[in-house]
């Protein structure tokens, strides 16, 4: 619809509904916002023989922050669902191993180009919050939303180069799909319905990216020798970058420390 | 029946914008995604119980504003069948043209994300419908009318203050503008900028800027101003003007508000923008903008009537309404 025909309809409908989507037209897929794309380059195969492993550790240095509960009384399913939810904002745990930091090659690559997967990463509404809180995605590779709540979330991604797009999903069980066009590290997503919901999504035209796990740990496997800048992301803590050269077959191990 | 009517419509519109303000202060614009319909509801067919979380604001607005734009619907055509008066009757067509604008500016908003401009806009534009419906609900009063029609036949010349009519036009301008800055702070997300109360960083003048701080600064200097005003009308009223009740009861009220707002002003960034506090700021502001207005339009009421004597306005409805009988025909 364009913005001219929306206008129309809306002043026709100031008191009456213009006939718009029904539940089940809810239940769409969004389309990739670019248009018709250029034939992609051929990918560049890595040879697995000689393939290279990044692996590493996040810490916090300092007091750790401690999870915060959230209010949930703005909605009795949340309150009943997941009565102990915390802030999910910092996550420090044992010898200050950080989770939730999203690690990733930000250059090195030259003009490498990868397969797109075909296989979905799926984004779940469970509980009252977002599984996972932090993700990376290829571009073109099918994002699946779901809402397993059996109450009413929109799915706001607030894309700057990718387009923002904010749908919902009132029934429990459905399900949409996005794709985003160009890479972007990070998209915020939000439920404006339950304003504590919120999940990072880190958009890449390579494979190369992880998201620390409890531990603090990630690895960044199959990348061809060469030198790459990591850059470590972290929603509140911000950004570091390191440099560092894999030869053949070569792991070498980086540590991020981020201080209170 | 016309004027407690117009008058519910004022009061309607003031509890739409702080149905508004709550949306704002609770950031749940976006939390129904689509428009007019809810969640592919029709509006009023939208389940209560689902009335949840950021969508209870969101869509409450909605429902109010419907009720409101409907109430203006059905005040534009009482009027039109009813008013001698043809600018009252062109007050209703505004007020009409405005709130489906409203509308509107409130639905492009959601499905375009919010962008600064269109909520800027939208938050401004009901300070003017507002202004409006209060109109309406002023000028088509008994205590209004009355005065008109003794107006006409016996108000003293020395009852026209040109100085108090202009400092009331002044300030009811730059209270509209105050208001409008506030809007573009509350919009850019400027509402905090300036952490600290009554100082800025602790001094008197920020010690650093950028466009959010500069915004809230501005919206402080403009509170200062718009007190000076509001004091210089208060003050004029009481020193010049005090026998007369239709202008020293708004100076009197305007004087609450006043101290009213800027308290809510400071426990807004005290409290951090808690969102019951910042929707009050929201609405006390139009309340506050349209006391001063009724304030202004008194104080011209002398002009309203040798205008409408001059222009022999009713002529037209009287010739579609032969049945109609002026208002004091009969005293």
């Amino acid at each position: 619809m364009t913005r001219l025909s929306l206008a129309a309809c809306a002043a026709a409908a100031l008191v009456i509904g213009c006939g718009g989507g029904n539940q089940n037209q809810q239940q769409s897929s969004v389309p990739a916002s670019s248009g018709a794309a250029a034939p992609a380059p051929a990918a560049t195969a890595v040879d697995p023989a000689t393939a290279a492993t990044v692996t590493g550790k996040v810490k916090f240095e300092g007091t750790p922050p401690t999870p915060q509960p959230i209010k949930l009384s703005s909605d009795p399913y949340c309150q009943k669902a997941n009565p102990g939810l915390t802030t999910e904002t910092e996550i420090v745990g044992k010898d200050g191993a950080i989770e939730n930091v999203f690690v990733y090659v930000k250059d090195g690559l030259g003009n490498r180009t990868f397969p797109t997967p075909s296989q979905p990463v799926v984004l779940d509404q469970k509980g009252c919050h977002y599984t996972p809180h932090v993700f990376g995605i290829q571009v073109g590779q099918p994002l699946q939303i779901v809402n397993s709540d059996d109450t009413l979330h929109n799915v706001h991604g607030l894309a700057k180069a990718n387009k923002e797009f904010n749908q919902g999903q009132p029934i429990q069980g459905m399900k949409m799909t996005h794709t985003f066009s160009t890479k972007e590290v990070m998209i915020p997503f939000k439920c404006d319905v339950h304003g504590w919901m919120n999940a990072w999504i880190g958009v890449l035209d390579h494979p190369y990216y992880a998201v620390t796990s409890a531990d603090g740990s990630f690895s960044l496997k199959g990348l061809p020798p060469g030198t790459y800048t990591i850059e470590a992301w972290h929603e509140k803590l911000g950004t570091q970058t390191q440099t560092v050269t894999v030869g053949e077959k070569e792991t070498k191990d980086v540590a991020f420390t981020f201080k209170a | 029946m016309l004027p407690v009517f117009a008058a519910l419509v004022a009061a309607s519109t003031a509890l739409l914008i702080f149905a508004g303000g709550l949306v704002t202060s609770t950031a749940s614009g976006l939390s129904v995604p689509d428009w007019p319909n809810t969640y592919g509801w029709f509006m009023w067919a939208f389940p209560i119980s689902k009335m949840v979380g950021g969508i209870f604001y969101e869509h409450l607005h909605r429902l109010i504003a419907s009720t409101v734009g409907f109430l203006i619907v059905v005040l534009a055509i009482w009027l039109w069948k009813a008013e001698p008066r043809g600018w009252v009757r062109k007050l209703g067509y505004v007020a009409l043209a405005a709130v489906v604008t409203q509308g509107v500016l409130g639905g492009i908003t959601v499905l375009w994300y919010l962008p600064d401009a269109i909520s800027i806009a939208h938050a401004s534009l009901a300070q003017i419908v507002f202004c409006l419906t209060t109109t309406i609900a002023l000028v088509t009063s008994r205590g209004w009318q009355q005065s008109y029609v003794v107006s006409r036949i016996s108000l003293p010349e020395s009852r026209r203050d040109i100085t108090l009519e202009r400092i009331a036009v002044v300030t009811t301008a730059v209270i509209y503008l105050q208001i409008v800055i506030g809007a573009t702070m509350r919009h850019t997300g400027a509402g905090l900028a300036i952490p600290d109360f009554p100082f800025a960083f602790g001094r008197l003048i920020p010690p650093v800027w950028d466009s959010k701080i500069a915004i809230h600064f501005a919206h402080r200097v403009g509170a200062l101003t718009v007190t000076l005003l509001i004091l210089a009308t208060i003050g004029h009223v009481f020193f010049h003007h005090r026998r007369r009740r239709e202008l020293r009861n708004p100076a009197i009220l305007l004087l609450i508000l006043l101290t009213l707002q800027i308290t809510l002003g400071a426990l807004t960034v005290l409290s951090q923008k808690q969102f019951i506090i910042n929707s009050l700021h929201v609405v006390n502001g139009a309340l506050v903008l349209v006391t001063s207005l009724v304030l202004t339009l008194r104080a011209h009421r002398a002009r309203f009537a040798a205008s409408a004597a001059g222009t022999g306005s009713a002529v037209g409805f009287a010739e579609r309404n032969p049945a109609y009988v002026p208002r004091g025909a009969n005293a």
